[in-house]
Parts: structure tokens; sequence; C-alpha cells
């Protein structure tokens, strides 16, 4: 079973909402940078990024973090071709790091990501800003500072996230029942 | 999910296209690991990996112990001249008195054509060739054509000719193995007397004229005249050798395109290849030895996967 739980129109209010949030805490975003998390935390990055500039110009810049050799479930289950890259043309010691992922589950991406990340340098400060909070599901003390959107899950269930830049039509973003024990 | 469809890496022969692209896209992203400013991964923290040389080597040795450590495993190097081999051990007796000391993955290079398959059917360890004999060394197989890939954006169709000491390299035989698997056409140019009549039936042209083949490749795949292994005179001398076969930088510059010169190492310079070419913007020599950490670091990460705690 499917259900929609953000559609298109309210993806773009979403990001706006997320965006203004982001202005208010960093203001010019002077000693703040945004770390993707591939593949699709990359594309909400980027349309952060352009979302900043069309309400204040700003030079923020954007990294692509890849988590795939810092996961804690290695031999545990079958691994996902690693086909993605870093691209951090820049140090992130000193700087205010924001973390942006599609859904925030576990947790324990965002804390393969915090161990990635410090290739790169120690940050002042990390921040984590993800479109879906999974409520109720987390296995780590670890939680978003801004949050798309709140959604009660079971275990069972699934969020997919279709994005344009994946060669969609439209932004969906679906909740899906399906009978296994498989998580997302 | 992808995976390899085999546990070991015993040779090139062994491997399908698939597991080949699987490495080569694997090693991508190992190349963006060693070179950022911590080129270090934590993720074969609890794998413990046994290098068991029992030829000489300073590349693979080397190479292979920096891509263990780069992904954080527990190392220990062996080689047969400072051991108990030397007392008469038995290859089977060592390795297994090795394995009891809970070693995960090994890495061997033997002077004897099979030896990793004679102990892939009798441990249980992970088993990587790391050279065996004349036969296969199918890591630098992989590293040559990652190195191709990465240069030309692909292999398929793109025109190899592997130069020099054919019958006694173990690289010609993995790079002919994984350049017809990729679909790359291949050439082998040498002396008579250093190319086997069997290389007629792996489906390469053979040639015996050197600036027939460099003006036919896109890529020159130099070998080393192995001197080590010259049990009888296949060639009156390496002066002779180096006049008819030797690659200098007059040859390179009468050629109509840019060729790209490939070179597995140990270069003897002056003899297969002058200083000139291979210190040229055409030779990838030390591209190779850097793509050779990655692709090593892709290959212990992917079979490394397949051991479920």
């Amino acid at each position: 079973m499917k259900r929609l739980i953000i559609p298109s129109s309210l993806l773009d209010i979403i990001l706006l909402r997320l965006c203004e949030q982001l202005i208010e805490n960093h203001g010019s975003f002077e000693n703040t940078v945004i770390l993707g998390l591939q593949p699709k935390g990359v594309f909400l990055a980027n349309r952060i990024k352009h979302k900043l500039n069309e309400i204040q110009p700003n030079t923020i810049e954007v990294g692509y973090l890849d988590i795939s050799f810092n996961r804690d479930d290695f031999r545990r289950r079958p691994i996902e071709s690693p086909s993605y890259t870093n691209t951090i043309p820049f140090l992130i010691e000193n700087k205010k790091v924001i973390l942006v992922d599609d859904v925030l589950y576990s947790g324990r991406t965002i804390r393969s990501a915090l161990e990635a990340m410090l290739a790169y340098g120690r940050p002042s400060k990390v921040e984590c800003l993800c479109l879906i909070d999974r409520d109720y599901s987390r296995e780590l003390p670890i939680m978003a500072n801004y949050v798309g959107k709140t959604v009660n899950t079971m275990p069972s269930q699934r969020v997919l996230v279709e994005l344009k830049e994946q060669g969609f039509n439209e932004d969906n973003i679906w909740l899906i029942t399906i009978d296994t024990n498989e998580n997302a | 999910m992808k995976m390899l469809s085999t546990k070991h890496l015993l040779g090139i022969k062994e491997l399908s296209k698939e597991d080949i692209e699987l490495i080569h896209e694997t090693a991508l992203s190992f190349k963006d690991v060693i070179n950022r400013p911590i080129k270090k991964v934590a993720t074969l923290r609890d794998i413990t990996i046994a290098n068991i040389f029992f030829e000489n080597s300073t590349r693979t040795r080397l190479s292979f112990e920096l891509a263990e450590k780069r992904l954080s495993a527990d190392v220990v190097n062996f080689s047969s001249s400072s051991s108990s081999v030397k007392k008469g051990e038995t290859l089977l007796d060592t390795i297994n008195n090795i394995l009891a000391m809970k070693v995960d993955m090994i890495v061997i290079r033997h002077a004897s054509v099979g030896v990793p398959h004679f102990l892939a059917n009798r441990i249980n360890a992970n088993i990587i060739n790391a050279g065996d004999g004349t036969h296969e060394h199918p890591t630098q197989a992989l590293l040559d054509t990652f190195t191709i890939r990465q240069k030309f954006g692909k292999v398929e169709g793109i025109k190899v000719a592997i130069v020099g000491d054919i019958l006694h390299s173990r690289v010609a035989l993995s790079n002919v193995f994984a350049l017809k698997k990729l679909g790359a056409e291949v050439m082998v140019c040498g002396p008579k007397t250093l190319i086997p009549m069997h290389y007629k039936m792996l489906g390469v042209e053979i040639c015996h004229d050197i600036n027939f083949a460099l003006s036919w490749c896109d890529v020159a795949n130099v070998l080393r005249i192995q001197l080590e292994r010259q049990e009888s005179a296949f060639f009156p001398s390496l002066r002779e050798y180096s006049q008819y076969f030797g690659i200098n930088s007059k040859m390179i510059k009468n050629l109509e395109k840019k060729i790209t010169i490939l070179h597995p190492g140990p270069i003897n310079r002056g003899v297969e290849i002058n200083s000139d070419v291979a210190d040229s913007d055409q030779a990838l020599i030390l591209e190779q030895v850097e793509n050779g950490v990655a692709i090593r670091m892709a290959i212990l990460y992917l079979l490394a996967s397949q051991n479920k705690l």
C-alpha cells in the first residue's frame, strides 16, 4: 500500500521554510557549509543552496559525502555498490556543518556521516537537516535540528523519496506499507 | 545489492565481466578515499590478513599492505626467506599454521603455477592471488584495465598491444583475459621465441614487428624481460632485444596518434623502454601504481563483505 505524504507543491513550501530556519540560525552563512549525503541528500542540498540564493545571495559551499565505507553494518548485511564519491573541495576545520539527508530513521546513517566527515577536519558545530523524520524509530541518540515533516511509522513501513533529479516527472514522497519486516 | 561471483580471487579467468566491472566501480570510490586528507576508513577493522610472499616483490606487497592498512585491517607479513619453509615445512602446513592464528584472508605469491587454486580447495580463508609463477597476476590486470578505463572512459573497442616477454609473463595472460572479457582488441608483440603458440587460441593478434604494433594500438602495455625466468637462450643478448623491441621516443614521435604507455614495473630502463618514453606524459606508470592500491582495496572490501559475522 502506498500513501502520498508529501506532494510536489508541499515539498517546495517545506524547503522554503527549512531555508528560512537556516537563515535564522546562520545569517549570511559566512562560516557555514552544507554536506549532502549521497545520493538523495545531495539533491536536497543543491535545492537548498539554490533556494537560499533566491532569498538572499550568498556563497555557501556545498559538498557531497558518501558514507559507504563508514557504515556499521558491514558483513552484517549485503553491501550496496559504493558507486558514489565524496566531493568536498574545502576543509571543514572550524566550520559549522549542516548535514542534509532525505530520511532520518535509525540514526545510523548520520552516525556514519559524522565519522566520514572527520576526514575533512574538525568542525566547530554540526547540525542535521532531514526532510522526513521517522518518529519513534531511533536506535542511536541522534536527532535532527531542522525537520521537513515528522511521520509516525512502523518498522514494517518504508519511506520512498522520488525526486526529479532521479528522473521522475515530479517530486513525491510516499509511505509504503510492506508485508515483510524489511526496514527502509 | 552487488556481490562478486566468487569467494576467492584466483585469476581473471574465473571472473565474469560483471565481476570486473564491479571491482572497477568500487575502486573508483576507493581512489577517492586515498586522495582525501585522511586516507583511511575503518571498514575492515575486524579482519586479519596475511600477506604470504614466496617470491620477491616490492610494488605488489607494498600496495597490498597499504590497501589493507587503509581499510584498517590487521596485517601480518610473511616472506619465505626468513621462515620455517627453509627448515622443510610444507606449503599446506605453513598456511594451516598461519590460519590457526585466526587469519581471515590470505594474499599469496608463489613461483609455482596453481598454488592459490590448490589452497582454495583445501582451506577456508579467502585467497587472493598476487602472482602464481608464469600463470596469472589478476590484480595487475584489474589495475591496468582500470587505468585504461580512466583514460579513455571505456575499455570496449580500445586497441591494446602487450609488448615483450609474453612467454614468462603472468601479467600478459591476466591482461589478455581481462581485456577480452571487457571487449578490447588485443595484440601481443615480441620475439617468436617469447610468444607461446597457445596465445592464438585466446583470440589475440600476434605480431613480431614493434613498429607495426605501436602504429596499430591505442595503448602499449610494455613488459619487462624476466631475466630470472630465462632458463634457455630465447634471444641472443639484451642489447639485441633492445634494438629490435625496445621502445624509444623517436618511434613514439613518428606515430600518427598519441598512444598511451603502460608498464607493470619494475622498469629495465634502456632495455624494453627508454627513459625518455617512460618519463613522458604519455606514460601512465605512476598512475597505475596509484590505481593499484584502489583496486586492491576494492577486492579486499568486496571479498570481505561476503564473510558474514
